[in-house]
């Protein structure tokens, strides 16, 4: 078939939107990706520079200067459309510039945490405030780990007030789902008070401060 | 996933050409870049003297009949992300591909009425 010229007059035929989903090593991006959207393979060229996780292997391959990064990268399709884009954000540091990339444009940001390593959520929430980009905070439960409030947590996080912090079991989808509910209505009361919900948004949210 | 019919060797043998190959060293596509979520699609023209292109250009080409965001079709062409990006730059140049207008600037949040819309799509999933 014939395509006639883009009109720019039209409505876009396609919506596409992405949220970032962030944290620590082993702390469940992968499987909240997993659990809410389908998930693709996305392979991008790095330069490579010391070890890394998913160097291949360069045996016979001389002055190598690449590797292929696999990137944790999800779709869920919410309407004809309508996309949804989920990109979980390399965790190595030398992968820093990527996320320039992935934060232009995006909806905002799930940061993952460990209540066994809240340590390793802070690079994600720095970057993400001095961004300007609104994040909320998931406490991935796993098995065996001590229950904390969410305030507590927050606390713990020197988070901003106003930052929610939700608990969340990212091998459901139900929860992960509602963890991107939170978010989504965190930016909309963020971006327009008038809008801000009265009661603290989606299930187990708790707005700080 | 089914691997794509070009491919002779499965993905664990890793790539047969490097990836710099396929772009004859090029690391950025000409002109603006390509967000990931943009989103591209074939203009219907024709390609010229079809032995300028490369197999590669033509999967991506086949890849846009239908508007495509670039992460999507990097995707379905099995081609790391980068390439993709070098090889639709080429194709732009000669008027075979047009990045679709979007709702938004690039980089721009979406406005509050897309983002009810997310809100309202994730609810009902």
């Amino acid at each position: 078939m014939a395509f006639a010229p883009s009109d720019p007059a039209a409505a876009p035929a396609l919506v596409t939107t992405k949220i970032l989903i962030a944290g620590g090593f082993g702390v469940g991006k992968t499987t909240m990706v997993g659990s809410v959207s389908e998930i693709r393979p996305l392979h991008t060229e790095e330069p490579l520079t010391d070890r890394g996780v998913h160097v291949d292997d360069t045996s016979g391959v001389q002055a190598k200067t690449t590797t292929t990064v696999a990137m944790d990268f999800g779709r869920i399709t919410l309407s004809d459309h309508l996309l949804l884009y989920l990109f979980g954000t390399p965790g190595q540091d030398r992968f820093w510039f990527m996320w320039d990339e992935l934060a232009a444009g995006a909806i905002g940001a799930v940061v993952l945490a460990d209540t066994r390593r809240l340590t390793g959520s802070f690079p994600a929430i720095d970057y993400f405030e001095r961004r300007g980009l609104p994040f909320v905070v998931a406490v991935n439960c796993f098995d065996g780990a001590d229950r904390h409030r969410p305030e507590d947590i927050a606390i713990a996080l020197d988070l901003d007030p106003g930052v929610p912090v939700l608990l969340c079991d990212v091998r459901r989808r139900e929860s992960s789902k509602e963890v991107l509910v939170a978010l989504i209505e965190h930016v909309l009361s963020w971006t327009d008070p008038a809008a801000q919900p009265a009661a603290p948004a989606g299930g187990g949210a708790v707005p700080t401060g | 996933m089914s691997p794509s019919p070009e491919r002779w060797l499965d993905r664990d043998a890793g790539p047969v050409v490097r990836p710099y190959a396929m772009t004859r060293g090029r690391t950025r596509p000409r002109g603006a870049g390509f967000e990931l979520i943009a989103v591209v699609k074939a203009t219907g023209e024709q390609p010229g003297d079809r032995l300028r292109y490369s197999p590669e250009h033509l999967r991506i080409l086949r890849g846009c009949e239908r508007p495509v965001p670039v992460v999507d079709l990097v995707a379905d062409v099995a081609l790391p992300l980068g390439v993709v990006r070098v090889l639709l730059g080429d194709l732009r140049d000669e008027g075979l591909i047009t990045v679709l207008p979007a709702a938004e600037p690039a980089g721009d949040r979406p406005g509050p009425g897309v983002l009810r819309e997310v809100l309202s799509g994730l609810r009902a999933l």
